[in-house]
């Protein structure tokens, strides 16, 4: 996805918040996520422990990338696989195309996958006239209402069952028209029975990965609807494509940090599907690809090693963050106008295409530390939010009148004496102003607050001033 | 009206065989200048506790609002006149859970390019608590003198309840409170939507976390809202007041020191 919306981020959170159907799916949040990891993480008592572990492989597998990434190629090349080492997104899509060029592949099958959607892979393919079909049940329903993904681990969430049911209508023709679709079971049936044709006829599967294992050469997928295994194992082809931090040592590190995976994400043990690829088809093998490529790219993510943002690295996608999120649960995903929402993305996304664009997004919070509290990496999000609010002062960026009311006041601050005389004026002022309701409605300048609450009114005298009037009548 | 209590304890005739601590109360903007009667609450508790109270006058603020906006050149200049001011002090006490943290989390990250700070700030930071997990956890407070007949629910601000981990401790003291009851919130744990400069860079969104948050407050049936952070009260209050409730909401020191009766409420209109 080239072109974001971040930059209009206080407008689209307008408009999500003025979404009566958008806000009444976000309610869905708490016992459809929250609630699940809250019980699942009950049961498992060495779940900090399993964190503190997996944070420290990723740690460690970071700190000497260079090496498993070389490590991971080699083995995929000892297997019979290829790697192709992207810088950017172009490079990755034209690899891609080059990939189901050379096979002469006319229609390519989708397993979910966030960086297909952050290099924008679908309306490329398309415009090279390949037959594209996501195959997860999300995908699919968002791909047919032409809308990028709301949330990384469930893509439809701003979407209700009777709106996907009147995309099922539209879409598959040849049924009955009046066919009941109101039941949760009557469409994904449907979606199965149409999927299935498809798997069958397709040149080209796309994955995702959720890990690179460097000691086998072995891209992993969880899943939970089987549809990754039938695109990648089916076609003639299988692309895994992966950001270059995908990887870890050994298959040990993949199972610990599967331990802490679904947990975090869906409040499962294990999705119900784990997939370990390793290498095309063997001659002994019954069913898989002919050829097996893994497209690593970077696309601006080692520009974050040796920075504050490095940290952002270990992140698993398993959205514990924009689950447990207020502002999340607030204006949804497509607000924060690019491919990955949520605290998560607050710090992603600015890495990736720039403070510049993204700015909004760091600013987006309240730092509550919910994000920290649940991340599973113990990805320290609030405080990189920060950081790249310190990059923006830096740069100038961010609104000027905010820039200059935080100096001034910083300079007022640091002026005890002045401070204590100004804040005596307005301690009096705003109590008048505050009357016998004890509370301001409406103050120039302060729209910001009073737009939606009463400002407190306060008591009249500052807390120091009571303070030395006390200590001086002590004294007499 | 006087919001500061008519008499201050005075010393007791027979001398101490311990000397009491000697606390540094980091008032903070927000009770300087809106809530005086949270500082005065603070040290009565405080002094009730066995501490002596001292409250250094040239203090403004921790330098929170400057940090939090990528302005870290503006937050050292407020911050570090405090380190100094307060190095001679056995503890450093603040009622507020986010200040408090600013100075034990944030202030080693504000002066971590300056080695002769890492010292002092380091010792600092050792030394500083919020108001109430201080009453219980280092003056192993189990009770306070104070009544208050009715049911209150109270909000586990953000800073102090993941920061600072406090979340039992003012349970705990108000639970010895005479006639006090405690209605839980469903989330009390769920940011308010103030966050700072946040409620007036991102008001609507700001608006949306408040309104789901006085709707919990409302559902919870509660007489009183507390909390311990000025920031997160002045916010809940102000859209409790802008929704028509009269809901009484204070800060939790002034039900524990049973200084109920020395103000009214934040944003409370006179009544009875």
């Amino acid at each position: 996805m080239e072109n974001s919306t971040s930059p209009k981020f206080k407008q689209n959170a307008h408009d999500a918040l003025n979404d009566a159907s958008l806000q009444r799916a976000l309610g869905r949040l708490k016992t459809g996520f929250k609630d699940k990891r809250t019980a699942a993480i009950a049961q498992l008592p060495e779940f900090e422990q399993l964190r503190d572990a997996a944070r420290d492989i990723k740690n460690h597998t970071l700190a000497n990338l260079d090496h498993y990434l070389t490590a991971f190629e080699a083995n995929v090349i000892a297997n019979g696989g290829h790697v192709h080492w992207c810088a950017d997104a172009e490079e990755a899509r034209q690899t891609v195309l080059k990939i189901c060029q050379d096979k002469d592949a006319k229609s390519v099958l989708k397993g979910k996958s966030m960086i297909s959607e952050e290099i924008g892979l679908n309306a490329f393919l398309e415009k090279q006239d390949l037959k594209v079909v996501e195959t997860d049940l999300g995908e699919y329903i968002i791909q047919l209402r032409n809308e990028p993904p709301s949330h990384i681990i469930a893509p439809a969430i701003h979407v209700h069952k009777e709106q996907v049911a009147d995309s099922f209508r539209a879409t598959h023709k040849g049924r009955d028209i009046n066919r009941p679709l109101d039941e949760p079971r009557e469409l994904l049936d449907e979606a199965r029975e149409v999927m299935r044709e498809h798997f069958f006829a397709a040149d080209v599967g796309i994955t995702g990965a959720n890990f690179l294992i460097a000691e086998t050469g072995t891209s992993v997928i969880v899943t939970n609807e089987g549809n990754g295994d039938l695109t990648q194992t089916l076609s003639k082809v299988h692309i895994a494509i992966a950001s270059l931090e995908k990887v870890v040592p050994t298959l040990e590190d993949a199972s610990t940090i599967l331990r802490v995976l679904a947990r975090s994400a869906t409040g499962q043990e294990m999705s119900s599907y784990t997939t370990f690829s390793t290498g095309p088809r063997r001659t002994e093998d019954l069913d898989g690809p002919e050829e097996y490529h893994v497209i690593l790219l970077d696309n601006g993510r080692s520009n974050m090693l040796g920075t504050e943002f490095q940290d952002m690295l270990r992140c698993i996608r398993c959205a514990a963050c924009m689950n447990h999120c207020p502002v999340y649960g607030a204006v949804g995903g497509h607000a924060y106008g690019w491919v990955y929402p949520g605290p998560m993305g607050s710090v992603l996304t600015p890495s990736l295409i720039g403070v510049e664009e993204a700015g909004h997004l760091p600013n987006a919070s309240t730092f509550c530390g919910k994000c920290e509290e649940v991340c599973p990496m113990r990805i320290p999000l609030p405080k990189m939010m920060r950081h790249w609010r310190e990059r923006e002062f830096e740069k100038h960026l961010g609104p000027q009148s905010m820039r200059f009311g935080i100096q001034a006041w910083a300079w007022m601050a640091s002026q005890p004496k002045l401070y204590q005389f100004a804040t005596g004026i307005a301690a009096r002022a705003l109590k008048l102003i505050g009357g016998s309701k004890r509370a301001i409605r409406k103050l120039p300048l302060a729209s910001g607050w009073t737009d939606i609450r009463d400002l407190p009114a306060p008591q009249g005298k500052t807390f120091k001033q009571l303070w030395a009037e006390q200590q001086a009548a002590k004294k007499a | 009206m006087s919001f500061a209590p008519s008499s201050t304890s005075t010393p007791s005739s027979t001398p101490d065989p311990t000397p009491k601590p000697r606390v540094g109360l980091f008032v903070t903007c927000l009770v300087d200048m809106f809530r005086p009667t949270v500082g005065f609450s603070a040290v009565k508790l405080l002094e009730e506790a066995g501490c002596v109270v001292d409250v250094p006058m040239e203090q403004v603020c921790c330098g929170q609002p400057a940090f939090n906006a990528g302005d870290l050149a503006s937050a050292r200049k407020v911050a570090k006149p405090l380190i100094a001011m307060f190095a001679d002090h056995d503890y450093v006490v603040a009622p507020s859970g986010s200040c408090a943290g600013m100075m034990i989390k944030h202030f080693p990250e504000l002066f971590a390019n300056d080695p002769e700070m890492a010292e002092p700030v380091k010792a600092l930071a050792a030394k500083t608590w919020e108001l109430v997990s201080f009453l219980t956890d280092v003056m192993k407070l189990q009770g306070v003198a104070a009544a208050f007949d009715g049911s209150i629910t109270y909000h586990d601000s953000c800073s102090g309840l993941r920061e600072l981990k406090v979340k039992e401790q003012p349970r705990k003291l108000l639970r010895s409170v005479t006639g006090l009851s405690i209605n839980e919130l469903q989330e009390p744990e769920t940011c308010c939507g103030f966050g700072g400069t946040f409620c007036v860079k991102y008001p609507e969104i700001s608006g949306k976390m408040v309104g789901d948050k006085t709707t919990d407050i409302k559902n919870s049936g509660a007489d009183m809202l507390l909390a311990g952070d000025m920031g997160c009260l002045m916010n809940m209050a102000g859209k409790l007041r802008r929704e028509g409730s009269d809901m009484e909401v204070r800060h939790v020191a002034e039900v524990l020191a049973d200084m109920t009766m020395a103000a009214p409420g934040i944003a409370g209109s006179e009544k009875g």
